[in-house]
């Protein structure tokens, strides 16, 4: 056992953090900076992290999920509003599958409750379906049933369904309506239906990498609320001297750290364990991570007072982003049910 | 980045396993019963006897000179074959491993170890718990001795202890900090008077007060210079505050399995309440022992533990926490038969945010040196 990064894995992440520092999210004001957003996604776009999961000549992807969630905790931390995860999901199910690389950007469909990904229903999109990191995405990819299994269907996202934007609880990432009447098509060139382990497999990847993203946003969140509190002055003296705003500061961190621990043994288990025992890895980070990134994000926003209750403060930016994190492929409630099932307590036991 | 065994670990745990498979000596969680305190200078010793622990711990004091990640591996078996947890006492062999010179170290260090010395530690006193400085104990110089007077409170293991290690006030005229050494001072004395304190919980063994009245110690037994007993304390807690140090890992995975095999058996006795605690006790402790593999692993690098050992302090009692919730709602309070084992779990629990320096204390030191936020 040595879970210290690769030097091949530490200049990955050094280079997610250089693009970054330089193209994120610093402010409220970068939000409606087209520009630097455009610049950012060629960036992203360039680097090839979008396919880190596509298979290579054997199958295998280029990259562990390990990578991908360095790459997605950098992203979290800078609030890049390029898309990632949903590029990620989709290209990991088109390996799973055997299917050719996608031609286009695509993301993938979720339930309307984001906690699963979507299953059609006589060839077509469910009612209520939501599609991750909608903008710009041309295709979406969901479940479709079949007499040997699930395989995978793709649905076209262009034009967007008109009005119907669900996602505007992060103002980083999109997640669209996808609308009831779209048609889905089997995805050409599948060479194999998707078992249950491979199910488990792409939820545990996806489980892994929003829990990443839930690390670094919580990262990014305590350090904009520490410099803030060394900052800020009431009494003569600034309140991150204070003893009752300190505390509140040290177990965020506390909380932090430990999501990062629990973070990074579940990307490492994605490829490294038997389905099963990476699914109960990655539901016991989700949901360490989801209430985690809740109550450091509120710390942020009460530790910035009457101006972390106003949008010009980007510390709501970073409290909607764990909101849509939390949620993507369930947050604590599916997860802490999917811990009692690895334990041999099935049923829904009231958590979901 | 690899969480997985090399072939050497792999081995080692393999023969670890199968060694556990004949050798668990059955006794009950720590935390609940006298009968585990009666057991455990037995468990340490047959534990050592048999190379398996010290693992971390240089050769040359009985360890096994090994890389801090086989500390993990035992803790993981420990856990598995549900026997207790290995002895917590890395905290005082650091100590002696930092401070003493090597008279103390030969001396001293390998009946630590191997267990067959039995050791306490005199730091808090009635007027010095957090505030650990004000303590008043006196050592006064006579001849080749110290002369110990004082009295010391919620010292763990006092009533099986062979040594104590003492830290007294020697020179009164400077600064609270900078006139305290640290002495081992031999337990079987007239002058010292070891009294038990039953915990909340009821257990009687595991904790005690010692009062030292013109108690005699030899001066070699000082460790450090004078006025260095400080820097040593300072040592000792920090890594009193480690769970890679403490293979406390061990024991809230028995408690958690113990736990989790109570709901499995019939899940329809307990309601969301108490499944929701389980979860959370297992994801807990889930938690913990990542972060444990995660910090072993930093000390590949030679890194030594710095302030984060407050933020490991700050985990681990969670864990303990969440731990000791579910055990209270799966075990609940009160059973016909008097049977308090559960009940009791979770009033121990209560212990871990307080010893080896309170939660609030470790929040201090997190925002005063790692988030480095001004003094007021």
């Amino acid at each position: 056992m040595d879970v210290r990064l690769s030097p091949e894995q530490v200049a990955l992440r050094h280079a997610a953090t250089q693009v970054v520092d330089r193209l994120g999210v610093h402010g409220v004001a970068a939000l409606d900076d087209h520009e630097r957003a455009a610049k950012l996604d060629a960036a992203v776009a360039a680097t090839g992290w979008r396919e880190l999961r596509t298979a290579t000549d054997d199958g295998t992807p280029w990259a562990s999920a390990v990578e991908v969630a360095l790459v997605a905790e950098e992203l979290g931390r800078s609030l890049a509003d390029a898309s990632f995860l949903g590029a990620t999901l989709a290209a990991e199910l088109r390996r799973r599958s055997g299917a050719p690389t996608a031609g286009g950007s695509e993301t993938v469909v979720l339930r309307a409750d984001l906690a699963e990904l979507a299953t059609d229903e006589g060839g077509h999109v469910p009612a209520g379906a939501l599609a991750l990191d909608a903008v710009n995405a041309e295709t979406g990819l969901l479940l479709v049933g079949g007499a040997a299994g699930w395989v995978i269907g793709t649905v076209g996202l262009q034009p967007p369904a008109g009005t119907a934007a669900a996602g505007g609880v992060d103002l980083t990432r999109s997640v669209a309506a996808v609308g009831g009447a779209r048609t889905v098509t089997a995805v050409d060139g599948q060479t194999r239906p998707l078992g249950g382990d491979d199910l488990a497999a792409w939820h545990s990847l996806g489980l892994a990498v929003t829990s990443a993203d839930l690390v670094g946003v919580m990262r990014g969140a305590l350090t904009l609320t520490t410099e803030y509190a060394r900052q800020r002055r009431q009494y003569g003296s600034a309140i991150g001297s204070f003893q009752a705003v300190q505390h509140l500061l040290a177990d965020a961190f506390v909380a932090m750290e430990g999501a990062r621990s629990i973070a990074l043994h579940a990307a490492w288990a994605v490829d490294a364990l038997p389905a099963s025992d990476a699914l109960a890895a990655a539901s016991a980070a989700k949901a360490y991570c989801d209430r985690a990134a809740r109550a450091v994000c509120e710390t942020a926003i009460q530790v910035h007072g009457g101006i972390g209750n106003t949008w010009e403060c980007l510390a709501h930016v970073f409290l909607r982003r764990a909101l849509l994190s939390g949620d993507v492929l369930g947050g604590i409630g599916p997860n802490l049910a999917r811990v009692l099932e690895s334990r041999g307590i099935g049923g829904d036991r009231g958590l979901r | 980045m690899d969480f997985a065994d090399s072939p050497e670990e792999r081995e080692f745990r393999l023969r670890l396993r199968s060694w556990l498979g004949q050798n668990n000596p059955g006794l009950p969680p720590s935390s609940t019963a006298d009968e585990y305190w009666a057991g455990q200078a037995a468990w340490h010793q047959t534990l050592y006897a048999a190379g398996f622990f010290g693992l971390s711990w240089p050769t040359e004091v009985g360890g096994h000179g090994l890389p801090s990640v086989y500390e993990v591996i035992l803790d993981e078996e420990l856990t598995a074959a549900g026997t207790p947890p290995r002895p917590s006492v890395g905290y005082l062999v650091q100590g002696l491993l930092r401070h003493g010179n090597e008279d103390i170290r030969r001396r001293f260090l390998p009946g630590l170890v191997s267990g067959r010395e039995r050791w306490c530690q005199g730091f808090s006193e009635p007027d010095a718990g957090s505030d650990l400085a004000a303590l008043r104990t006196r050592a006064e110089r006579d001849g080749e001795e110290y002369v110990i007077t004082g009295h010391k409170v919620w010292t763990s293991y006092s009533d099986a202890a062979d040594w104590c290690l003492v830290l007294a006030r020697t020179d009164p005229d400077v600064p609270t900090h900078k006139g305290i050494s640290a002495f081992i001072v031999p337990m079987g004395q007239a002058a010292i008077e070891q009294r038990p304190l039953q915990m909340i919980n009821g257990v009687r063994r595991e904790f005690g007060e010692v009062l030292f009245d013109g108690a005699r110690v030899d001066a070699a037994n000082m460790v450090g210079e004078p006025g260095e007993g400080w820097r040593l304390a300072m040592t000792v807690v920090s890594h009193e505050r480690e769970p890679g140090e403490l293979g406390y890992v061990a024991r809230y995975g028995k408690l958690v399995n113990e736990l989790a095999h109570v709901v499995a058996d019939d899940p329809s006795r307990f309601g969301p309440e108490a499944t929701r605690d389980l979860a959370w006790a297992l994801v807990e402790t889930e938690m913990l022992r990542c972060h444990v593999s995660r910090r072993l692993s930093d000390r590949l690098n030679g890194v030594s533990h710095g302030p984060e050992g407050s933020v490991d302090k700050l985990l681990m009692t969670a864990a303990e926490q969440a731990v000791g919730h579910a055990a209270l709602s799966v075990g609940g309070a009160v059973h016909a038969d008097g049977d308090e084992t559960w009940l009791r779990v979770y009033l121990y629990s209560r212990a871990q945010s307080v010893m080896g320096g309170t939660s609030q204390i470790q929040r201090n030191l997190i925002a005063g040196r790692i988030l480095e936020l001004p003094t007021s």
